[in-house]
């Protein structure tokens, strides 16, 4: 009886508990912030006691604190996780009045998170944001600020040209650019060398590469599309290289159309690798993640992917030493008749920082993005691997051969189209997806997938 | 002594009880709790699916478009067959648990040791089973396919590649998922029927199998009827093996309503039409549940 009741009052217990923190948690952030602000204020106090360099006329402002949520947990992105907090580390003691909160989630949940905090108009004061179609309905929301008063003359230069149109609505520019990718074709040498094959340089060459291969059974190309927008990558390269760097902005911009007979050979040109058995087997129902380590296993020769995975080629130490020597990377080759040139790259600019329009710390927020962005273009290449969207100068840092080949190349490109997926507003960008997959998976003939996109399009209009 | 302190307890207990004022106070605050966080938001998602709503900026009022352009959606009456499709898999499934308990609960050896082998495919998360069953599944280097190519199978199937199967392929590992559940609401069913009985259907010369068949379900017909309410309404609204194993492709042959839902809300920024879609869901478990009270309805239970 008496065992009873004390199981029954400790369950009570943890439940009140639990009910309290949860419903709680909110006020007591507030308390905890309150409490570091008084802290914080001692040592500034103390700090004004000390030293006499006249700065007491600073210490007055008004303590601040200002929310950042972004998308680098510690644990799945290392490199940023620390470049984030030496920056605030940075940024806090040069501002000893602001402090920047981090509220740190994964990728998927960042996503959905931020949708949710906009639909009650409660953003953090700082934020990412993904390109064109994604924050779309976020400028069109006035959630985001403008941030053209703070782009004053070296700074906006210093972005590599094309990255800051990404992130503008009608010519006002509402986020900085923190990643720039391109994708080029990585490729297995001791593959290709097994094999006797060479670097392909035209759009034949690559095909007798994939016919070789899959004739002597190693999968040729490592394709995860359940993801879809891996799928996608193959697609707009064709389509670039058949059709120019025109037709698929134009078809997306609407100045052209989807059933323009570029776009269409691109479709068939999809489904002929696939007959060809170009793609990993099984690739519609594997995840990027799966067909990644299909080619870190040396089971797939080839793996067209943006330039952020080549730390794993490069640097990173959980991967054998030797098969980051046996990597390489090629651009995708011209195919003849086309009008695609060599030079030009799917690729773009990757998550940004904004600032919230309903921000009661605006100013701050400003002055705290724009001190990100330039302490991040000094340190994502060699900290992190990551590709800033600011210019790099290659000569000054000690990066390993691949990176700087990619870095040549991208200050070498004639044109970066953006990826569709992120072109497109999500409604189409799903319209888009879905027939990747099906294209893929000769569920929708070419001139199908076509129609459908110009439809979902048109709609749009 | 402490027979008189309990009996004035009860008492006074019943005194209190009979106060309407009273009753009241203890119920509100579990009332108040359920309705914010359950009925107002059901009633609110009723109501933004008269929304066009991005989720983000301004909201217009449409009245019932979504909900008419919901009836003609072809891939939202896929994703609602392949949902009822899994409904009635559970249902089946429901049949063959019903067996291994009667099994389970007879005095065979054992069958405490199976009882918990059932049961751990429970205590899985959600996310755990879909990552193994991913790998099982896995067109190369899968265990399934393994086996297959080992026994001299030319063309195994891609599982989860595959338009066809994809569906069956994934109904596997949420049956199986689920399996322990069931088995453990029988076998504590069929323990609770009293050892008499049994024994008076064996003196009377009963097979083991009539025992089963004519004295054990009948009396457990009440549980045997809430599970199938749960495995309906827990299929129609089944979202999360779908959504980390297939995220209802290749090309929608996998998606189910509740993924659908998913979709056009945080996907396609459709909130309106994600509502309009939850709000449906909403609807059609409450029909078939209360169809299935209607058709399993009996007119009086099967007494001890």
């Amino acid at each position: 009886m008496f065992k009873k009741t004390l199981t029954m009052l400790l369950l009570i217990l943890f439940v009140s508990i639990f009910a309290l923190t949860a419903c709680g948690s909110d006020d007591e952030t507030d308390a905890t912030d309150d409490a570091q602000g008084t802290s914080d204020n001692d040592t500034e106090e103390v700090d004004d006691g000390t030293d006499e360099d006249g700065d007491d006329g600073d210490g007055v402002k008004e303590e601040v604190t200002i929310d950042f949520m972004h998308l680098w947990p510690a644990g799945i992105s290392a490199g940023q996780n620390r470049i984030v907090n030496e920056i605030i580390d940075q940024f806090q003691d040069e501002y000893p009045h602001i402090k920047v909160e981090q509220e740190v989630l994964e990728n998927e949940q960042y996503k959905t998170k931020l949708q949710v905090v906009s639909s009650s108009n409660q953003l953090p004061d700082v934020g990412m944001t993904w390109a064109a179609g994604f924050m779309e309905p976020y400028v069109q929301g006035n959630l985001f600020s403008p941030l053209d008063d703070i782009l004053d003359d070296p700074f906006r230069s210093s972005f590599v040209s094309g990255t800051l149109e990404a992130y503008s609505v009608d010519g006002v520019n509402y986020a900085f650019p923190l990643e720039l990718n391109i994708a080029p074709i990585y490729y297995n040498k001791g593959i290709f060398a097994e094999h006797g094959l060479d670097v392909p340089e035209t759009y034949d060459e690559f095909l007798n590469v994939v016919e070789t291969l899959a004739d002597n059974g190693v999968a040729p190309i490592a394709l995860g599309n359940r993801d879809r927008w891996t799928g996608s990558l193959w697609y707009m390269y064709l389509a670039d290289r058949i059709g120019g760097e025109s037709a698929l902005n134009s078809a997306i911009d609407r100045s052209g159309s989807f059933e323009n007979p570029a776009l269409i050979q691109a479709a068939e040109e999809t489904q002929k690798l696939v007959n060809m058995d170009a793609f990993n087997r099984g690739f519609n129902g594997l995840s990027n993640d799966e067909a990644k380590s299909e080619f870190l296993n040396e089971t797939a020769a080839m793996y067209l992917m943006g330039s952020w995975e080549l730390p794993n080629f490069t640097t990173n130490e959980d991967i054998p030493q030797e098969f980051r020597d046996n990597v390489g990377f090629f651009k995708f080759p011209t195919i003849e008749g086309g009008e695609g040139d060599l030079d030009s790259w799917v690729g773009g600019p990757g998550v940004g920082l904004f600032v919230a329009e309903n921000s009661e710390v605006k100013e701050e927020a400003k002055l705290f993005v724009k001190y990100f962005v330039e302490k991040w273009g000094e340190q994502s290449v060699t900290g992190a691997g990551v590709i800033p969207g600011t210019a790099v100068d290659t000569s000054s840092i000690d990066l390993p051969q691949l990176y700087i080949d990619v870095l040549n190349e991208l200050g070498n490109a004639s044109n970066i189209t953006l990826f569709a997926d992120v072109q497109m507003s999500p409604g189409v960008a799903e319209v888009h997806l879905n027939m990747i997959q099906s294209l893929f998976g000769n569920d929708a003939t070419p001139e199908d997938f076509a129609k459908t996109h110009e439809e979902a399009l048109a709609e749009e209009e | 002594m402490l027979y008189d302190f309990k009996k004035k307890g009860e008492h006074e207990m019943d005194k209190v009880m009979s106060d309407k004022k009273v009753i009241l106070l203890y119920v509100l605050p579990a009332l108040i709790l359920i309705m914010t966080i359950v009925y107002v938001p059901i009633i609110l998602t009723g109501y933004y699916g008269l929304l066009k709503w991005d989720g983000i900026g301004e909201k217009t009022f449409i009245g019932l478009d979504n909900y008419s352009k919901l009836l003609t959606d072809s891939m939202f009456w896929k994703s609602t067959y392949h949902s009822f499709l899994l409904a009635a898999f559970s249902v089946i499934s429901l049949g063959a648990y019903l067996l291994v308990s009667v099994i389970l609960s007879g005095k065979i050896k054992g069958s405490n040791l199976f009882r918990k082998i059932y049961l751990v495919p429970m205590l899985l998360s959600s996310v755990a089973i879909a990552q193994l069953w991913m790998k099982v599944y896995h067109p190369t280097n899968g265990v399934m396919n393994r086996f297959l190519l080992s026994i001299g199978v030319e063309n195994p199937p891609l599982w989860l590649a595959d338009t066809s199967i994809v569906l069956y392929a994934i109904f596997l590992p949420i049956i199986w998922q689920y399996a322990g559940f069931y088995i453990l609401i029988y076998y504590a069913a069929l323990k609770n029927i009293p050892e008499s009985l049994v024994e008076a259907a064996r003196i009377d010369g009963a097979s083991p199998w009539q025992i089963a068949y004519k004295i054990k379900v009948p009396l457990i017909a009440g549980v045997i009827k809430v599970t199938i309410v749960l495995a309906v309404v827990g299929s129609l609204k089944y979202f999360d093996l779908i959504y980390i194993m297939t995220d209802g492709g290749p090309n929608g042959a996998s998606e189910v309503m509740a993924s659908y839902m998913y979709k056009q809300a945080f996907r396609m920024n459709d909130f309106g039409y994600g509502s309009a879609v939850g709000f449906f869901l909403l609807l059609i478990a409450l029909t078939v549940t209360w169809l299935i009270r209607k058709l399993t309805a009996t007119k009086e239970e099967v007494q001890y």
